[in-house]
């Protein structure tokens, strides 16, 4: 089966437990157990090929350009890792389906655990680190949900929020470390990366990528000192923490590890950091189980002892290690989610965890007893059981390690962790299955029905024939070991036994077992010592850290964002300047190499008249009627500035933007106050000023000094310029440049438009669905109303000319390939012409005269624009590419058929929209405010009757 | 005339500063006007001046402005359209809403997000 379908097996069956959640626990369980089944048996066809030595891969080119690539790998290193994960996953949804009470969701549970499963093979299937990145990060997701997945328990929810904390942010770290291997490296797929170990050992980066690579890998694996929050993770269900903290997720900090071996392991600073704390944490790791009370906390210590057992097995960075350190994974995972299931066996059926509160349970639970013990003994590592091999192995390694210029550190504290391990493990067997059977059990024990003890027991035999017969297992972890190692190492000639001979590493068995007997034997005692001893709390120094950090954060937030946006403004605007003026200073002016031209009086009356109406807008702003007034001055200025200035173009535009934004303005102002108070002191005003002046110092002499100087490449009008006429079919240039050259841009402006129209139509409705509505209902206006509500005159005038209007607008649209005008300035002439009717005629009357609803009219001016766009296709030209040709139909003159017209009449239709959904929204505030609609277009009409005329007159 | 523009470009610059950094709605929205303004000239004014030269393609001339930052203006002047309205119905919106026209958060408010 193909990689890619491996591992999108779990992530498309994850829909399926979700959606089929009505059926009940079996048939979650079951589709799960297919699922999984399916990609269990995808991968091991890929198994004779992995035999023989061969890199399956699949590769998928996705964003080539970031690096980012579909490449999957499978060696025998990726098969080792994802059989455990699709295996014990298969053992785990059979066990599941019979734990889950009736009141859990099964539903959601299989898929978050299908999702879980996909992202961990995709981690250990991943060619491309910034694939196996995200499949990362989607572990890290997805093991919140099943951590937290009893949402009714704050241990549930705060386990959760501590796993995501403590290993997203170790993904982060993780990100970075990736980032510089493959800048190292000069690729982002591992099979490039793996072959450049030279470059990079001997990069100067390859420290601070050790180290972050390291942070990621070990908050993943829990090690010291990150390990503290693997035991608060247990608060999950117990298959998610037999499937999740024993087998696979926490081993993925140990599989990337493996992974990175033939590259980093090797150098002083990889042997020191991660021998180093995979001891501390596989003797402070075994130290703490021993003496904690619930099972599920002792498996967890233990298992964060394990991890940094096969850590340091890694650190040693030497073939023999990592050989033990691949056994070890396939011990340990065997044994250890048999004993997490047999936990959450004791604690289905005795209603309780506690070890003070269980014992002699080998009567009533027989069947469990000898499951968990056998896994107990596997795990103390008595010989016969696989433990007690991988456990020699690692002590005879540790014979060979010289950690810190000492021969006997290493040995001493691997073997007091194996001690401690062998006692915990006894404890684990003495305490919860031997001794007398109690009468106080909170709920009457007995061994469960098949469903939950199979799983494990399937485990059992497992470790139990590889315990006797290692040289079974023997030529599958030299496999894996030979795609561990890569072209680093060769695989160690040493082989799987039970009896090694009289070496040093059987006589320090020996003694953790003898030793750990005598530390279970002296519990009680050594117990009341570790009660009394001081001891720091991971938990609460966790919440501190995370505590202060949110009152940090909060304060930074709150010390910059503090609602005052005229702050927030003055702050940017300050920062403008000063990074310009920055700018200014240090880099260099050109030569002058324009001259200036001489201007006539009429430029500097405009000039003039613009100033003083800006002057006056500064000054007499709190008067908004005036504002308004002096604000269209401006715009009129502008735009008579753009004619004389050859922008014929945009003098129409802005000349007819102003008219509708002076309207929209005077809608808004009807509800707005008439005056700004004045609430700025002087010295406030006199700061604003000296800030509004410096900025406007700033543009001027940015401006002067751009304009004086020819752009230092030639200009790419040029090309438009020349191919307008050729190409476009179009002589004026700009239109054609808006139509054709830049219709992308144009399409995705017009897209921006409607969406901006569509907000203000939402807000709307928001508002009148709100409080705001009943205010607006009993709102007096505070100004007297007209009495001529809608007056004769105009009544009659706005209709008249509509048609007038309509054609002209026409006339602008048709001419604009070749004469200014265009969509957009025809589109906002239209708009002009039916907001006079609205404003004549009142809104009723329009409302019912419009056939179309204006954001019917955006979307067909947008999908207009874009099929002329996709009619480029269907002759093999580029979206948006234009066509034109001449016809003439007597007794017309020859004219000009482009499909640009096509797309232009999209930006018109999408112009007309926008504008008037816009403005229409804000009379609907208006009409629900206070005016009560005339029944008659005009107040006074002369064709009614005398009374209808006086009525309508004081409506 | 590059003078002029330059001038134009500056003062619409800096009424629409000092009017941004006003406490009311309104006034801020002016502001933001101005400030359009500004920017639309400042963009058409990096084509250089260009007087009697629209760029209208015909036989008989061969001097044109240059035509693309009219074309980058023309939408920009429409987007601002856009902008400015959806600019003023927030501010209309939290008016009709909290009866207050004021653009910073008030101490209470400032009380209630913390």
């Amino acid at each position: 089966m193909t990689l890619f379908l491996i591992v999108a097996l779990p992530f498309l069956g994850a829909l399926l437990p979700g959606v089929m959640n009505g059926a009940g626990r079996a048939a979650t369980a079951a589709v799960t157990f297919i699922v999984t089944l399916a990609a269990f048996i995808g991968l091991l066809s890929n198994l004779p090929a992995i035999w023989a030595g061969e890199v399956v891969t699949a590769r998928l080119s996705w964003m080539p350009l970031l690096g980012l690539d579909a490449n999957f790998m499978l060696d025998g290193l990726g098969f080792f890792f994802a059989l455990l994960i699709l295996g014990i996953g298969l053992l785990i949804i059979a066990y599941a389906r019979h734990y889950l009470s009736r009141d859990d969701n099964a539903g959601q549970f299989f898929t978050y655990l299908l999702l879980f499963q996909g992202a961990m093979v995709g981690i250990v299937l991943s060619d491309n680190i910034l694939l196996l990145l995200i499949f990362w990060e989607m572990t890290s997701l997805s093991s919140f949900l099943l951590i937290g997945f009893w949402k009714h328990l704050p241990e549930g929810r705060q386990g959760a929020r501590m796993a995501l904390t403590v290993t997203g942010g170790g993904g982060l770290a993780l990100i970075g470390g990736m980032l510089i291997l493959g800048n190292i490296a000069g690729s982002y797929d591992l099979s490039v990366i793996l072959s450049e170990r030279e470059a990079i050992q001997a990069s100067p980066l390859y420290l601070p990528a050790l180290l972050l690579i390291l942070l990621g890998c070990f908050t993943k694996s829990a090690q010291f000192p990150f390990h503290f929050w693997l035991p608060h993770a247990m608060a999950a269900p117990t298959p998610v923490s037999a499937y999740l903290h024993s087998a696979t997720m926490v081993k993925a900090g140990i599989f990337l590890m493996a992974r990175l071996w033939p590259v980093l392991a090797g150098t002083p600073e990889w042997f020191v950091i991660v021998t180093t704390a995979g001891l501390v944490t596989m003797v402070l790791g075994a130290l703490i189980a021993l003496f904690k009370n619930d099972l599920k906390a002792l498996l967890a210590f233990s298992t964060v002892s394990h991890l940094g057992l096969i850590t340091m097995l890694l650190g040693t960075g030497t073939a023999f290690g990592a050989m033990a350190a691949v056994f070890h994974i396939l011990n340990h995972a065997t044994f250890k989610a048999a004993l997490f299931m047999s936990a959450g066996i004791v604690d289905h059926e005795a209603h309780t965890r506690d070890i003070r509160r269980l014992g002699g349970l080998r009567r009533l639970m027989p069947v469990t007893f000898v499951i968990a013990t056998l896994a107990a003994l596997s795990m103390a590592g008595i010989p016969f059981l696989n433990g007690f091999l991988s456990k020699e192995m690692m002590l005879e390694e540790t014979t060979h390690t010289v950690l810190f210029g000492l021969d006997w550190l290493a040995p001493a504290l691997a073997t007091f962790g194996a001690l401690l391990s062998a006692a915990y493990s006894f404890r684990f067997i003495g305490h919860t299955f031997l001794g007398p059977v109690r009468d106080d059990y909170p709920a009457r024990p007995h061994d469960p029905g098949p469903g939950l003890w199979v799983p494990p027991a399937i485990l059992v035999t497992l470790f139990i024939v590889i315990g006797c017969a290692p040289f079974l297992a023997e030529p599958f972890v030299k496999l894996v070991t030979a795609a561990l190692l890569g072209d680093a190492a060769e695989v160690p000639y040493a082989y799987l036994a039970i009896w090694h001979g009289l070496v040093p590493a059987l006589f320090l068995s020996i003694t953790a077992l003898v030793g750990g007997m005598i530390l279970f034997l002296a519990y009680a005692p050594l117990s009341r010592l570790w009660e009394t001893a001081p001891r720091p709390e991971a938990k609460s120094i966790f919440d501190r850290v995370i505590a202060a950090s949110v009152r940090g954060a909060s304060a930074l937030t709150h010390g910059l964002h503090n609602g005052a946006f005229t702050r927030y403004a003055a702050i940017a605007i300050l920062a403008i300047l000063v990074f310009g003026a920055h700018a200014w200073v240090t880099g260099t002016v050109g030569a002058v190499t324009r001259s200036v031209q001489s201007a006539g009086p009429i430029p500097v009356i405009g000039t003039l008249i613009l100033a003083a109406a800006t002057a006056g807008l500064v000054i007499l702003h709190r008067n908004r009627f005036l504002a308004l007034i002096l604000i269209g001055i401006v715009g009129l200025m502008v735009s008579i500035g753009f004619v004389y200035l050859s922008a014929p173009d945009l003098a129409m535009t802005q000349f007819t933007v102003e008219v509708v934004t002076i309207i929209l303005l005077l809608l808004a102002l009807n509800f707005l106050p008439n005056r700004s108070p004045v609430e700025s002191g002087v010295l406030r005003r006199v700061r604003d000023g000296v800030l509004a002046v410096a900025g406007g110092v700033a543009t001027f002499t940015l401006a002067y000094h751009y304009m004086l100087r020819d752009a230092v490449a030639t200009p790419i009008s040029e090309f438009h310029l020349a191919n307008s006429y050729k190409g476009g079919g179009g002589t004026n240039v700009v239109n054609v440049i808006l139509v054709d050259f830049r219709g992308f841009d144009t399409y995705g402006e017009i897209i921006v438009l409607g969406i901006a129209a569509l907000l203000i139509y939402a807000l709307t409705e928001a508002l009148l669905d709100g409080p705001v509505r009943r205010r607006l209902l009993n709102r007096i206006p505070d100004q007297r109303r007209s009495g001529d509500m809608h007056p004769m005159m105009m009544v009659v005038l706005t209709r008249v000319i509509m048609p007038v209007v309509l054609l002209v607008g026409f006339y602008i649209f048709l001419r604009g390939h070749n004469e200014p005008g265009g969509g957009f300035i025809a589109g906002l002439i239209v708009s002009i012409g039916v907001v006079m009717q609205y404003m004549a005629s009142g809104f009723a009357w329009t409302s019912a005269r419009l056939r179309y609803p204006y954001h019917g009219i955006i979307g067909a001016g947008v999908l207009i624009a874009g099929f002329t766009g996709i009619g480029a296709w269907f002759v093999g030209k580029p979206f948006l590419s234009t066509a034109f040709t001449y016809v003439r139909i007597p007794p017309f003159a020859e004219f000009e058929i482009a499909t640009a017209m096509g797309f232009d009449l999209g930006v018109l239709l999408c112009v007309v929209g926008a504008v008037m959904l816009s403005l229409e929204s804000f009379s609907r505030l208006a009409r629900r405010a206070d005016t009560q609609d005339s029944d008659h277009p005009m107040d006074i009409d002369p064709s009614r009757g005398e009374d209808a005329g006086q009525q309508g007159g004081t409506a | 005339m590059e003078l002029l523009v330059a001038l134009i470009v500056g003062v619409l610059t800096a009424g629409g500063i000092y009017l941004v950094l006003r406490f009311r709605t309104f006034p801020v929205i002016l502001g933001m006007s101005l400030l359009t303004y500004a920017v639309n000239v400042f963009l058409f004014s990096s084509g250089r001046l260009t007087i009697g030269a629209p760029p209208i393609l015909s036989d008989d001339v061969t001097l044109y402005t240059d035509p693309l930052p009219q074309a980058l203006v023309l939408t920009a002047i429409v987007i601002s359209f856009g902008m400015t309205a959806v600019a003023v119905m927030i501010a209309l919106g939290a008016y009709l809403g909290s009866d207050d026209d004021r653009i910073d958060d008030t101490p209470q408010d400032r009380e209630g997000t913390s």
